[in-house]
C-alpha cells in the first residue's frame, strides 16, 4: 500500500477518516454500535415471517398462500360487510320512509345524500359531470329547469326507466325533423329560429307574426302554445335562459333543423332500489328541484311513485 | 493519551460497554433527586388533577379527548382547528430550549430530559438491590449463582413495573384517570389501551434499562447540535487542566509543588452515566449532569485542597483565569439576547391567540363544481358550504346574511324547513350548512362579498370573505 492510500488519521480525535470531506469537515470512521447491527438482523429476520404468514413467494399456479389465508380480497370483502353492517341501522328507517319523510328528517337526509353523493360520482358524472353541472346534450341539473319534471319522485322515475332508454316504462318522445325531412323550408326554420330566440328574451324581428303562425301549428302541441314546455310529454321550455344545446342562433337552428333526441340509460335492474331512492334525493337537493319550496315540504303527500303527486 | 485508538482500527461495531455508575453525593446530585421528583410526579399524578368545567364536560384538567376531538389543559381547551396552538407550545419549548442551552449548557440532558430520568431511575433500582459499581460489576460479571439470579431476577422485575407503570400513566392523559384506573382492576379496559401500555413498558425497560448512555450518544439528534447553540460563555462542565495537571497519585503529606492538584484517583469516571473521562475536554457524550463535579468536590475535600477542580465554568473564565484574571458570568450576550426577544415574540403571539380565541367562528367555503349556476329566469345563484363552530357550552341560533350584493335571496339546503335566520348549531359542536346565494345581477366578473354571522342573543359576529361568480373566467 502506498503512502497516499493510507487512512487518513484525524489529529484531534486519533481516529481514521473515510476521505470524504464537504467544505474541510472530515466524516470519522467512528464504528457503529453494536446493537444497530443487532437491529439490522432482526428486521431480516421479522421479514422471514411476512413470507410465512401472508401471501409472498411466486410459484406457477399463483403464489403462496401464508398462514393465516389474507387477501386483499378477504380484506375487501371483510370491510364491505362491516360497512354494509354500518349502514343497516340506517337502511332500516330509510326503506319505509316516504320521500316527503326523508327531506324532513335530517338522519334520513343525510343518509340520503351522502348516499347519493358516492352512487352519483360512480354512474352519473360520466355524462353529467362530476359536479352535475353537464354540458352540451348533458342536462345540468343543479338548475331549475328540468324537461320531465323536478318533483324527487319524477327524478326517481326518470332514473328508473331512463330516458329513450330499453326499458319498457322509458320516458319518451321525439321531435320530428324539421329541416331534414323537408317540414320546414330553411328560410322557416331560420325564422322559426328568430322567433324561439325572441320569446326567450331576445329581440323580436320583422318575422315574428310570420314566426308566431307556424309555431302554434307545428310546435304549439308538445311546447306549448305559449313554448313553456310539457312534463308530460318532455318537451323544453323555450322561453327561459337554459339551452340544453345551447342558446346560440347557429345552435337553436340546428337543433329545429335536425331535432334532439338524447338519450338516458335506466337504473332499474342495475342499481338496487335503496340507492336509486338516495339518487333521487342528493340529484333533487343538488338545486333544489322544482316547484316544491322548502316551506312546501311538509305540505306535500308523497307516497310511493306517482306521477300525478303534484297535482 | 488514546494512543491506541491512533492504530487504524479495524473494528466495524462496537460493543455496547456496561456503564456502572458509582454513588455520589453532592449539590448536582441532589439537584438530580430534585428534578427527578418532580418532573415524575407531574407524569404520574397530572392525570388525577380535577377541573370543574361543567356538567357533561370532562373534569380532567390535563386531557386529550381523542373521540370528542378535543384537548383540555386546565382554564384552555383546544379544537382540532386550533392545533396550531400545539405548534405555537413546541416551538416555545424549542426556543426556551435553545435560550436555556446557550445559558447554561445542556441542563436539559442532564436534569430533565425522561432518557435521563428514568435511566437514574433505573440505576438507583439497580444499586438498591445489586449494591454500588463495584458489587454490580463482580455480580453481572461473575458466575450464575443463586444471588445473581434472584438479584437480577428482582432488578428486572421492579423495571418492568416501572415501565408498566409509566405505560399506564400515558394512558391516563387520554381517558377520564380514575375511571379507567378502575375498569383496569376490573380488567375491562380496550386493546387499544392495553397495547399502548404494554408497548410503553417495554419501550420504558428497554430504554432506560438497557439503551441507557446510547440514546444520548447515538439516537438523540439534540445532543448532536446543541454545540451550535453554545459559545465562549456558555456555561459547560469543565476540567481545570491549568489546575490539575500534570497528575499523578498523591500520598498524604507529600508536597504540591511541581505538580498538578488532580491526583487521578478517577472518580469523576466512576460516578459517569455515560463512561466518558471529563478530563478529556468537553465530549459530546457528556449530559453535563455536574456528577463529576460532586465527585471531584468530595475529594478535594478529603485532600484538603479548593473545590472546582472540575466546575460548571465558561471555556472564556477557564482561559481567563490562567492569566489570573477573574470575570462574573456574563449572562447579556447578543446570543441570550435574540434568543429571549424571540420567546417574547412568540409568547405574546400565543398569548394573544388565546385571549382573543373567539367563542364563535365561521369558515365559508365556495362550491368549487358547479362555480355558479344559472337559473330558467336569468338569475345566478352560488353555493357555499358554511361551517359554524361553536365553543360555547350553550346550544346557539345563529343568523347569517351577506353584505356585497344587492337584492340577494338566501336559502339553506338540509332537512326540512330551515331559514337563514336560524341557523342552529348544538353547544360544544360544529354547524354544517350548505347555503346558496341566488341574485338577478348581469354576468360580471367574481363580486367580494361578505357573510356574516350574527349571534342572536350576545350580538357576537364573525364575519367571512367570499366570493359571488357569474362569469366562467376566461383564460
Amino acid at each position: 500500500m502506498s503512502e497516499e492510500n493510507k487512512p487518513e488519521i484525524d489529529e484531534h480525535t486519533g481516529v481514521e477518516t473515510t476521505g470524504h470531506e464537504w467544505d474541510g469537515l472530515k466524516e470519522l470512521n467512528n464504528p457503529a454500535p453494536r446493537w444497530w447491527l443487532w437491529i439490522f438482523y432482526i428486521t431480516i429476520i421479522w421479514s422471514v415471517g411476512y413470507w410465512i404468514v401472508y401471501p409472498s413467494w411466486p410459484t406457477l399456479s399463483g403464489a403462496t398462500k401464508g398462514v393465516i389465508g389474507w387477501t386483499q380480497f378477504t380484506k375487501l370483502e371483510a370491510e364491505q360487510a362491516e360497512i354494509a353492517a354500518r349502514q343497516q341501522q340506517f337502511l332500516e328507517k330509510f326503506e319505509p320512509a316516504s320521500f316527503n319523510q326523508i327531506l324532513n328528517d335530517q338522519e334520513l337526509y343525510a343518509f340520503a345524500v351522502a348516499g347519493g353523493r358516492a352512487a352519483f360520482k360512480d354512474n352519473c358524472a360520466t355524462c353529467h359531470g362530476t359536479g352535475a353541472e353537464g354540458g352540451k346534450g348533458y342536462p345540468n341539473l343543479n338548475d331549475d329547469d328540468w324537461i320531465w319534471g323536478g318533483h324527487v319522485e319524477e327524478i326517481y322515475e326518470t332514473l328508473l326507466y331512463g330516458i329513450r332508454s330499453t326499458h319498457e316504462e322509458t320516458r319518451y318522445n321525439i321531435m320530428p325533423r324539421f329541416g331534414v325531412d323537408g317540414l320546414l323550408k330553411r328560410e322557416e326554420v331560420a325564422i322559426m329560429t328568430d322567433y324561439v330566440l325572441a320569446i326567450s328574451g331576445g329581440a323580436k324581428t320583422g318575422t315574428f307574426a310570420r314566426g308566431a303562425e307556424i309555431f302554434k301549428s307545428q310546435c304549439a302541441s308538445c311546447h306549448g302554445a305559449d313554448g313553456r314546455g310539457d312534463h308530460d310529454f318532455g318537451a323544453p321550455n323555450l322561453t327561459d335562459a337554459i339551452w340544453l344545446y345551447g342558446g346560440e342562433r347557429q345552435d337553436v337552428y340546428e337543433s329545429i333543423f335536425y331535432a334532439r333526441a338524447g338519450m338516458m340509460p335506466h337504473w332499474q335492474g342495475r342499481l338496487d332500489e335503496n340507492t336509486i331512492r338516495q339518487l333521487s334525493v342528493y340529484v333533487h337537493e343538488m338545486g333544489g328541484g322544482e316547484g316544491v319550496k322548502p316551506e312546501e315540504r311538509a305540505a306535500l303527500d308523497v307516497q310511493g311513485v306517482s306521477l300525478d303527486a303534484r297535482e | 493519551m488514546q494512543e491506541s485508538s491512533r492504530e487504524p482500527n479495524p473494528q466495524y461495531f462496537k460493543k455496547q460497554e456496561r456503564i456502572y455508575p458509582k454513588r455520589v453525593w453532592g449539590k448536582y446530585r441532589k439537584l438530580k433527586w430534585i428534578a427527578m421528583i418532580i418532573t415524575l410526579g407531574i407524569y404520574y399524578f397530572a392525570p388525577f388533577i380535577r377541573w370543574d368545567r361543567g356538567p357533561g364536560i370532562p373534569d380532567q384538567a390535563i386531557l386529550i379527548d381523542l373521540n370528542a376531538q378535543r384537548a383540555y389543559w386546565f382554564f384552555i381547551e383546544i379544537w382540532p382547528q386550533e392545533v396550531y396552538l400545539l405548534t405555537g407550545i413546541l416551538i416555545l419549548a424549542a426556543i426556551a430550549l435553545f435560550f436555556v442551552t446557550s445559558l447554561f449548557g445542556r441542563v436539559w440532558c442532564g436534569y430533565l430530559c425522561p432518557q435521563t430520568v428514568w435511566t437514574d431511575l433505573f440505576v438507583w433500582v439497580e444499586r438498591i438491590i445489586q449494591g454500588d459499581r463495584n458489587k454490580r460489576k463482580r455480580l453481572s460479571e461473575g458466575p450464575w449463582t443463586f444471588e445473581k439470579i434472584w438479584k437480577k431476577t428482582a432488578t428486572h422485575m421492579i423495571w418492568l413495573a416501572i415501565g408498566w407503570w409509566t405505560g399506564g400513566a400515558f394512558v391516563l392523559y387520554f381517558n377520564d384517570a380514575p375511571t379507567l384506573v378502575m375498569d383496569f382492576l376490573h380488567f375491562d379496559v380496550s386493546t387499544t389501551v392495553l397495547a399502548f401500555m404494554v408497548g410503553l413498558t417495554l419501550s420504558t425497560y428497554l430504554m432506560a434499562g438497557f439503551s441507557r448512555e446510547q440514546v444520548c450518544t447515538y439516537m438523540c439528534p439534540y445532543a448532536r447540535f446543541q454545540s451550535a447553540m453554545f459559545d465562549d460563555n456558555t456555561l459547560i462542565i469543565g476540567y481545570d487542566e491549568a489546575r490539575g495537571e500534570p497528575r499523578g497519585k498523591h500520598k498524604k503529606g507529600d508536597s504540591w509543588e511541581g505538580r498538578g492538584h488532580c491526583i487521578d484517583c478517577t472518580a469523576c469516571v466512576q460516578v459517569c452515566p455515560t463512561g466518558i473521562d471529563i478530563r478529556k475536554g468537553l465530549q459530546m457524550e457528556c449530559i453535563a449532569c455536574g456528577l463529576c463535579v460532586d465527585a471531584c468536590n468530595d475529594i478535594m475535600d478529603k485532600v484538603d485542597l479548593p473545590r472546582g477542580l472540575i466546575r460548571y465554568d465558561t471555556v472564556r473564565h477557564m482561559e481567563l483565569q490562567k492569566q489570573g484574571i477573574f470575570e462574573k458570568f456574563r449572562i447579556i450576550r447578543p446570543r441570550t439576547i435574540y434568543y429571549s426577544i424571540l420567546l417574547a415574540i412568540i409568547g405574546s403571539v400565543m398569548l394573544y391567540a388565546l385571549i382573543a380565541r373567539a367563542p364563535t367562528q365561521m369558515t365559508v367555503l365556495h362550491d368549487r363544481n358547479p362555480l355558479f349556476i344559472q337559473l330558467s329566469d336569468g338569475t345566478i345563484r352560488n353555493g357555499y358550504s358554511v361551517k359554524i363552530l361553536n365553543k360555547t357550552y350553550l346550544d346557539k341560533t345563529f343568523t347569517l346574511e351577506v353584505e356585497g350584493l344587492e337584492d340577494y335571496v338566501l336559502t339553506v339546503r338540509a332537512a326540512g324547513n330551515i331559514s337563514p335566520d336560524a341557523l342552529f348549531v348544538p353547544a360544544d359542536s360544529v354547524g354544517q350548512y350548505h347555503v346558496f346565494l341566488e341574485s338577478n345581477i348581469k354576468p360580471s366578473d367574481p363580486k367580494d362579498v361578505i357573510f356574516t354571522l350574527t349571534d342572536k342573543m350576545t350580538d357576537f359576529e364573525d364575519d367571512y370573505e367570499s366570493t359571488f361568480i357569474s362569469k366562467r373566467p376566461r383564460g
